[in-house]
C-alpha cells in the first residue's frame, strides 16, 4: 500500500497549495465590490443577460460522443500493448478486427461530414 | 525512516513542479521579449528603484505573485459562488498531482536504503498521467459555465472539445510507446532507456517512436491550451475565454495551470522518448563509454547526474514548447478540430499497427 | 479498512448529490464524485489498473459527455414538485424493496470470495489482457460492434434534415 500512501500524501499537499492559491486574493485583497465591476465582461457593452437558455451547436455534443468511443477503444489498446509480445501474432490480428471495425466508423463519420465544422 | 523518504519524495516532487513554473513563467516573459525585439519583464527592485540593476527572475518567482494575490477577488453578481471557486482547484489539482508519478531519477543509497526517485511509484503510472490530464478539462468546463458569461462559455465548450479531440491522439502516441518498451510503468519505460543499441546510441524512446514524438508533442500542445492551439481563452475573439470573469489569484491559478500543463508535455517527452533521467552510457556505477573507457562514480554522484540530466531535459522541452508559442499563429478552429480528427488519429493509428508488425516481426527490435 | 469507509461514505455522498441536487450541473459533478471514489475503490481491491481506466472512461469522457448534453438543452435547475400521495407511498414501497434485495445480497457470500489469498499478479496489465483476449475474446470484438452502432446512431440522429 506504500505508494498509495505517497499518492495519497501528494493529492493532500497539492490539495492544500492549490486551496491556499485560490483563496489568496479573497483573504489578502480588498474587497469593494460595485454594481458596474460585479456584472459580466462583455466588452464594455451592457450585459446581454444570463447565460441560462442559451444554446449551442449539436457538433459538440457529437464530439463527445465520438471521444466517448474512440477512448474506449484506446482503453482496450494500454493492457493490450502490455501483453503484444506473449499473445504474438493472433493478438495482433484480434486487435487488428477491432481497430478496424472502429476505423469503419471513424470513416464513416468523416464520409458523413459530421467532422466538417461550417 | 522509510515514510521519512517517502514524504521527503513528495515534497521534492511538488516543489520541482511549483518552482518550474515560476521560473517558466520568467522564461516565457523574457523569451516573447526576447522574440518581439522587447525588454521584458523588467520592474522587480528593492524600495522603489534602490538597486540600480532590476531583480530578474524576482519579477515573476515572487513579485508578480504577491501582486495577484494582493489583487481583488471579482465574482460576478450571477456566478454560481461555489463553482467559480472550484473550477481553479479542480483544473490545477490533478496537473500538479501528475507529477507524483513522474520519475526524476534512478535510484539514490543512502546508509543502506535504496530509494527508487519517484514520488509515489504506482503501477500503471502511464495511466496515471492521463487520468489526470482527462480531469482536467472540468476546469475549464465549469469555469465557463459557472462564470454565468458568454465569452467564458464559448471558451469553455471550445476548450473541452478541442481537449478531448486530442486526448485520442495523445492516447494513442502513448500506446505506441507501451507497446515498444512492454510496460505501463514510466520508471520502467525510463530504465529500459539505459540499454544500448548496436552497443553505441542509447535506445531512447525517439529512435524507435518518431513519428509518436510529434503526435505526442502537437497534441499536448493543443492540450496545454496555447498558441498556436489557444483558442479556448483566444484574447482576440473571447478576450480571455473560460478564464474572463477570473481575477487575482484565481485567475492566476489558471495561468499557472497552462504551465503545468508545459512542463507535464516536457516530462512526458522527456521520461517517453529521451530516456527521462540518463545520461547516455552512464550506468549505476558509472559511465561505460562505447570505446572500452570506463569511469567509475560513487552512487550519490550518478544520482545527482540522473536527476541535473532529467531537469535540463525537461526545461529543454519547455522552452521548445515557449519557442514555438511565440512563433506560430493562431489555427482556425476548423481546422484544429480537422487536424485532431482527420490527420492525428489516423496517423495515430497506422503508426500503431507499424509498430505491432515490427515489435512481432523482430524480436530483438527493442530492449526489455 | 478505515479507507474503504471513507471512501464508500465520500461514494454515497456523491450519489446523494446527483439525486437530490436541483442543479443538473452539480447532479455530474456529484456523479465525478461517485465514479471517483469507485476507482478508488477498486485500487483498494488490488485493481489499479481497472481504477485509472475507471477515471478516464468515466470521470474523463462520460460525465464531460454528460455535462455536454445539459448544457446543449440549457437545463434550467429543477423545480420542487410536490409528488402526490399515491406515488410518494410507491416511491418509499420500492426505496424499501431496494434496500431489501441489496441487505439480502450482502449476506450471501460471491462466489469465490474468501478463497485466501489472491493469485500471482492479480490486477496486473498481464492477468487482466491474459483473460480478455484470450476467455472472453468475442465479447471483446463484439464491443467494438457495439461502439460502431453508437457512433452511427449518434451521426444519425445529429443529421440535418433537408
Amino acid at each position: 500500500m506504500e505508494p498509495y500512501a505517497a499518492l495519497l500524501a501528494s493529492f493532500a499537499l497539492c490539495a492544500v497549495v492549490a486551496a491556499i492559491l485560490v483563496c489568496a486574493s479573497w483573504i489578502l485583497g480588498p474587497r469593494n465590490p460595485t454594481a458596474t465591476k460585479l456584472e459580466v465582461f462583455e466588452t464594455g457593452n451592457p450585459s446581454s443577460g444570463s447565460l441560462r437558455g442559451i444554446r449551442f451547436p449539436v457538433k459538440f455534443y457529437l464530439v463527445a460522443i465520438f471521444f466517448v468511443v474512440f477512448d474506449v477503444e484506446v482503453v482496450f489498446l494500454y493492457p493490450w500493448a502490455v501483453v503484444l509480445r506473449q499473445l504474438g501474432w493472433a493478438g495482433l490480428v484480434e486487435m487488428a478486427v477491432f481497430v478496424a471495425i472502429l476505423g469503419a466508423g471513424l470513416a464513416y463519420v468523416w464520409k458523413a461530414g459530421a467532422l466538417e465544422w461550417d | 525512516m522509510e515514510v521519512f523518504f517517502s514524504l521527503a519524495k513528495v515534497v521534492v516532487a511538488f516543489v520541482i513542479i511549483l518552482q518550474l513554473t515560476l521560473i517558466l513563467l520568467w522564461v516565457e516573459r523574457k523569451g516573447s521579449a526576447l522574440i518581439q525585439d522587447r525588454v521584458g519583464a523588467n520592474r522587480a527592485n528593492l524600495f522603489g528603484g534602490l538597486l540600480p540593476f532590476n531583480l530578474g527572475i524576482v519579477n515573476t518567482w515572487m513579485a508578480d505573485p504577491l501582486k495577484l494575490f494582493h489583487k481583488e477577488d471579482i465574482v460576478p453578481a450571477d456566478a454560481d459562488r461555489f463553482l467559480h471557486w472550484l473550477a481553479p482547484f479542480v483544473g490545477i489539482v490533478p496537473l500538479f498531482l501528475t507529477f507524483a508519478v513522474i520519475p526524476f531519477g534512478d535510484v539514490l543509497k543512502v546508509g543502506g536504503f535504496t530509494i527508487d526517485l519517484v514520488a509515489a511509484p504506482i503501477p500503471a503510472s502511464v495511466l496515471f498521467v492521463l487520468a489526470m490530464a482527462s480531469l482536467a478539462v472540468y476546469g475549464v468546463v465549469i469555469g465557463g459555465w459557472a462564470s454565468n458569461s458568454r465569452w467564458a462559455f464559448l471558451g469553455g465548450v471550445r476548450g473541452t472539445a478541442q481537449m478531448i479531440s486530442y486526448e485520442l491522439a495523445l492516447g494513442l502516441a502513448i500506446v505506441s510507446v507501451v507497446l515498444t518498451y512492454g510496460s505501463l510503468d514510466l520508471q520502467a519505460i525510463a530504465r529500459a532507456q539505459g540499454a544500448l543499441m548496436w552497443g553505441v546510441v542509447p535506445a531512447w524512446g525517439v529512435f524507435y517512436q518518431p513519428v509518436a514524438l510529434v503526435l505526442l508533442f502537437i497534441a499536448g500542445m493543443a492540450e496545454s491550451k496555447r498558441a498556436p492551439f489557444d483558442l479556448p481563452e483566444a484574447e482576440s475573439e473571447l478576450v480571455a475565454g473560460f478564464f474572463t470573469e477570473y481575477s487575482g489569484s484565481k485567475q492566476s491559478v489558471f495561468m499557472m495551470a497552462d504551465f503545468v500543463e508545459v512542463a507535464i508535455v516536457a516530462a512526458l517527452v522527456t521520461t517517453l522518448f529521451f530516456g527521462g533521467w540518463q545520461v547516455p552510457w552512464l550506468g549505476r556505477e558509472g559511465f561505460h563509454f562505447p570505446g572500452g573507457l570506463d569511469i567509475a562514480l560513487p552512487s550519490l554522484v550518478v544520482t545527482l547526474l540522473q536527476i541535473g540530466s532529467f531537469l535540463l531535459k525537461l526545461f529543454i522541452f519547455c522552452w521548445v514548447q515557449i519557442l514555438v508559442r511565440w512563433s506560430l499563429p493562431r489555427m482556425r478552429y476548423d481546422h484544429l478540430m480537422a487536424f485532431g480528427w482527420k490527420r492525428l488519429l489516423p496517423i495515430g493509428l497506422v503508426n500503431l499497427v507499424v509498430t505491432a508488425v515490427f515489435v512481432l516481426a523482430f524480436e530483438g527490435w527493442t530492449v526489455r | 479498512m478505515i479507507a474503504f469507509w471513507v471512501v464508500a461514505l465520500l461514494a454515497i455522498a456523491g450519489a446523494l448529490v446527483v439525486v437530490l441536487h436541483r442543479n443538473p450541473v452539480y447532479s455530474a459533478l456529484g456523479l465525478v464524485l461517485t465514479l471517483f471514489q469507485v476507482a478508488v475503490i477498486f485500487a483498494l481491491l488490488e485493481a489499479p489498473l481497472l481504477a485509472l481506466l475507471q477515471v478516464i472512461v468515466y470521470a474523463g469522457a462520460i460525465v464531460v459527455l454528460f455535462l455536454f448534453v445539459i448544457m446543449l438543452l440549457a437545463l434550467e435547475p429543477e423545480k420542487r414538485l410536490a409528488a402526490p400521495f399515491p406515488v410518494a407511498v410507491a416511491g418509499l414501497v420500492l426505496a424499501g424493496l431496494l434496500g431489501f434485495a441489496l441487505a439480502a445480497a450482502s449476506t450471501v457470500p460471491l462466489a469465490g470470495a474468501g478463497q485466501g489469498a489472491l493469485p500471482a499478479g492479480f490486477g496486473s496489465p498481464e492477468s487482466l489482457a491474459a483473460s480478455l483476449f484470450g476467455a472472453h475474446l468475442l465479447p471483446f470484438e463484439l464491443t467494438s460492434v457495439l461502439l460502431l452502432v453508437a457512433v452511427v446512431g449518434a451521426v444519425v440522429l445529429a443529421r440535418r434534415r433537408s
